[in-house]
């Protein structure tokens, strides 16, 4: 399978061109097609993966005999490291440049290919449900397999060209999908803004690619990096390719500035949204990074320490994400925002050298995001197709598998032992510090502590409190339920893939490659630090918990304390400020009177009243300041303000926009005379 | 024979085209400018074709003339529509793209 | 050789003359006669350079097929047939002018730099080169599947503007 990995992406490509022919005739209207191919395509994928693990094994077990045997001369990596397996043939040839076409299969590419068929098939079968009646749903599970096909093809590129290829096409899959209900004209509006702020990025990857060739002398994915890793590659080049890549990871994965178009994209279908930020699109960006990751590190000089292009963009984006997601009412774009910021950790870790740590939370996210947006489709499914928290509450009780997934996808990415997104999430703080990034150790633990709190929120708006909205919401079906359990189970266990106190670290065996990789030292797991974020996390889900039940004292409808006991004696015991007045003034006051009790009512007044009191206003006044400056004035202000700055440019360059052809083709024929009168100039001598 | 006579004929063809798009109004005089401009491809095709002793450029021509015909269908199609619904083949009238 | 010369400046001087009428006639159907001087020209030309099936091909598909296009479009699209000073060019013909003009001193200047003092050389083997079996081998041998991929073209073209220019 290692040999035959273009089977992986062949198969849904062939599905495509099926459906699309014969898919209004075929069984389930062309929805088993798909599942079918990309069923076959998981297989394949999985099959792969276990070749790939033997192969590691078997190389790993060699050299450890070795070792032993010749007492231990054979370093690590050195004579025995796993090659990938590659595959090429001539595509076309032009001069003496050829053009190849083929697989690249090492550690990264076996987990991408498992992880995308896997989200892809869980999608396909849950589409079934929720895009049952859809007007064009055998084009939907067509324009689905093309998506899984073009994501594929990039993941098993053996050269840049293929994988430009794979990555334009994965834009204009996501194109279609997003625009899929194009009636609406909103949606089709964040079709085009996707395909078009995407495509200001994939300008930096068609550069960098050229860069690249032209320094490197190969298209080739192996040959570049061997080149990077070399000691005698030109810096200066590097670090060029290095800036027009990130402009594509940037683009492509939703980092600031270039997110905006993510939010957006909520105008697809919301199996389409999973698959988007899990497992296709936006981690396309990401896996840009960590396939070309020397180019970045030599590039960038990630060793060493100081702040870099590819951390800064990361560190920014996790905040700017995490704040943004406070201010919807949309439980869609809540996710959104939660995928832009956790993108920023991948690509953070990228920028600090945490490179195995960067492609375990792409590959834990991928399951708890895919989670939460399927489990939103399932709630907007049951609740009248709204994704208006203001219209959901209380749907705890009525659609329970649904609550307790969601639960565990919210707590998962809030970084919560022992799920999936905690250890990830971990060893990418553990290594930042460890790499001397101290700055952005502390962004990540805010980003956790931003994380846990807006995932509370959403989960208190969306199933505690009393239904607001005007539908009867019920259960979804099983097409929907076993899909959100699947990826709950491997929410909860994914993590213990590279569980570093278990001894399992399995991304770092497995995953990372043995060649033409720049020399990483795996920071070891750090208990301080793991209980320090797991704490945050913690203590942001009780202020955002007490946050959201003071609000709703505020409001007219008090669901959560009037319907639950342990929420009410919960609220109950905030209210009466721990009972601690109680236990002061009723039993102790009461039972003893005199000097004692009024020395104990004078310490209660003035010492534990003050404490209590303290502690108690000053979390409302901590949530009350962050609702009302960062969220209000600070978020806001920052997306009005880049708003306005937009239009205003905006208004100057449209003049230039005249819609006449004849205007362009005269500003085309100029530029062409001005580039041919330049290389004229250059080249006369 | 020089190679440059003929490449200059082309180049001033060439030129001669691309003014007729960017001055004309009329949808099909700018067509017929840009078979200008296809023209002076041919003859620089040609022209090397012979100075290189290579049927290739000869061919090429060939195909070029081929696919001028298939776009001339075309773009008379396209100023048909654009003046069925403007009610006029002037190019001007054509800026729904305006920013 | 001096035939050869005369004839190629005979030719350039009168497909320039045309090319400009093409461009500035102020009478579309006079533009569309013009079209056809240069495309005659070319036709010559190609003979000149020893093209003899490539000129027969532009005669029969240009001036035969396209120009009649072209007067059918006149005719559909009702085009003013009479003198009409400056109907016909939009407002940046000066625009157009100066870039045309640039352009054209730019690809003079290269082309002098690169090609300046190449000759072609005539022979009997250029002439056999360019006859219609010596073409017709080699596009059925070395060029055939673009052939085929043209015809797709040509099919797909004849769709397009079916569809296009179709009433509904």
């Amino acid at each position: 399978m290692l040999e035959n990995a273009w089977i992986i992406p062949t198969l849904p490509a062939v599905a495509f061109v099926a459906i699309v022919f014969f898919g209004k005739r075929s069984p389930g209207k062309g929805a088993f097609v798909g599942i079918a191919a990309v069923g076959a395509s998981f297989v394949a994928s999985c099959v792969a993966a276990g070749q790939w693990i033997q192969r590691v094994d078997n190389a790993t077990g060699k050299s450890e005999g070795l070792a032993a045997f010749t007492k231990g001369v054979v370093s690590a990596g050195g004579a025995h490291a796993v090659q990938p397996v590659t595959e090429s043939i001539t595509w076309w040839q032009n001069g003496s440049i050829k053009f190849g076409v083929g697989t690249f299969v090492d550690g990264l590419t076996v987990m991408m290919v498992v992880v995308v068929t896997l989200i892809s098939l869980l999608v396909q079968i849950y589409s079934t449900a929720y895009m049952r009646g859809d007007r064009r749903y055998t084009w939907y599970f067509a324009a689905l397999s093309l998506f899984t096909a073009s994501m594929l093809t990039l993941v098993v590129a053996s050269n840049t060209i293929q994988l430009l290829v794979g990555w334009e096409l994965v834009g204009v899959c996501s194109f279609m999908l997003i625009g899929h209900w194009w009636e609406e004209p909103a949606n089709s509006r964040a079709a085009i803004k996707a395909f078009l702020t995407t495509r200001t990025g994939d300008i930096g990857l068609m550069i960098g690619i050229i860069i690249l060739f032209f320094t490197v002398g190969s298209f080739g994915i192996g040959a570049t990096n061997l080149y990077a890793t070399s000691g005698h590659a030109q810096h200066a080049f590097l670090l060029a390719a290095a800036v027009c890549l990130l402009v594509a990871i940037i683009g492509k994965s939703g980092q600031f500035p270039l997110h905006t178009w993510l939010p957006d994209a909520m105008a697809g279908p919301t199996p389409v949204s999973a698959l988007i930020h899990a497992a296709t699109m936006v981690v396309a960006g990401v896996f840009l990074g960590a396939r070309l990751y020397p180019v970045f590190f030599n590039g960038f000089s990630i060793g060493h320490g100081g702040v870099n292009a590819m951390a800064l963009v990361g560190g920014v984006t996790i905040i700017i994400g995490a704040a943004l997601a406070f201010v919807q009412t949309d439980i869609k774009k809540v996710l959104a925002y939660s995928t832009i910021s956790q993108l920023g950790y991948m690509v953070m870790a990228l920028g600090v050298g945490a490179w195995s740590a960067a492609v375990f939370h792409l590959f834990t996210h991928a399951f708890f995001k895919a989670l939460l947006f399927l489990g939103a489709g399932s709630v907007s499914h049951a609740a009248g197709h709204s994704f208006d928290m203001r219209e959901m509450g209380g749907l705890r009780k009525k659609m329970p598998i649904t609550f307790w997934t969601f639960v565990i996808g919210s707590l998962a990415l809030a970084g919560i032992f022992p799920l999936a997104g905690f250890w990830s999430k971990d060893e990418i703080l553990v290594n930042a510090g460890k790499n001397g990034y101290t700055a952005f150790l502390v962004v990540g633990l805010i980003g956790a502590f931003l994380t846990a709190a807006y995932m509370t929120r959403v989960v208190y708006l969306t199933f505690f409190g009393e239904y607001r909205g005007h539908e009867h919401p019920h259960e979804s079906e099983r097409a929907i339920t076993i899909p959100l359990v699947i990826l709950g189970a491997l929410s909860v266990g994914a993590g213990l893939v590279n569980a570093a106190p278990l001894g399992l670290e399995k991304i770092k065996d497995w995953v990372q490659p043995q060649v033409a990789f720049p020399h990483l030292n795996n920071a070891a797991f750090d208990y301080p630090k793991a209980i320090l974020s797991v704490s945050i996390a913690l203590a942001a889900i009780v202020i955002a918990g007490y946050y959201w039940l003071r609000r709703d004292e505020l409001r007219a409808f008090r669901g959560l304390t009037e319907r639950n006991a342990l929420a009410r004696s919960g609220y109950q015991f905030l209210v009466n400020k721990y009972y601690l007045d109680y236990l002061y003034e009723d039993i102790i006051v009461d039972g003893i009177r005199g000097a004692v009790a009024r020395a104990s009512y004078w310490v209660n007044q003035h010492v534990i009243d003050g404490v209590v009191n303290g502690l108690g206003s000053g979390s409302t006044r901590i949530a009350r300041y962050t609702y009302d400056v960062i969220d209000q004035r600070v978020v806001d202000g920052a997306a009005n303000g880049i708003a306005l700055e937009t239009d205003r440019a905006g208004a100057e360059v449209r003049g230039f926009q005249s819609g006449h052809v004849q205007r362009y083709a005269l500003v085309l024929f100029g530029g062409v005379g001005l580039l041919s009168l330049a290389l004229f100039l250059i080249n006369i001598h | 024979m020089q190679l440059n006579e003929f490449l200059i004929l082309a180049a001033f063809l060439f030129c001669t085209g691309a003014y007729g798009v960017l001055a004309r109004r009329n949808g099909v005089l700018v067509l017929m400018s840009i078979e200008l401009m296809l023209n002076a491809v041919n003859i620089n095709l040609v022209a090397f074709s012979a100075f290189t002793k290579n049927v290739s450029g000869q061919i090429f021509a060939l195909f070029i003339i081929t696919i001028a015909a298939a776009e001339v269908g075309v773009g008379l199609a396209i100023v048909l529509l654009i003046y069925r619904n403007l009610h006029s083949p002037d190019l001007d009238e054509v800026d729904q793209l305006k920013g | 050789m001096w035939e050869q010369q005369v004839a190629f400046w005979v030719l350039a001087v009168a497909m320039a003359a045309a090319a400009i009428g093409v461009v500035r006639s102020r009478n579309i159907v006079h533009a569309a006669l013009f079209l056809v001087v240069v495309l005659a020209g070319a036709a010559a030309q190609y003979i000149l350079l020893a093209a003899e099936f490539v000129a027969w091909v532009q005669v029969l598909i240009y001036i035969g097929a396209v120009v009649v296009l072209f007067l059918f479009g006149i005719m559909l699209t009702r085009a003013p047939m009479h003198d009409d000073a400056g109907a016909l060019d939009n407002d940046q013909r000066w625009g157009g002018l100066v870039v045309a003009l640039f352009v054209l001193g730019v690809l003079i200047a290269l082309l002098v730099n690169a090609f300046g003092g190449k000759k072609i050389h005539f022979s009997n083997a250029l002439v056999s080169l360019g006859r219609t079996s010596h073409v017709g081998t080699d596009i059925f041998r070395v060029f055939v599947v673009p052939f085929e991929v043209v015809s797709m073209l040509l099919l797909a073209a004849l769709v397009g503007a079916v569809v296009l220019a179709r009433k509904d």
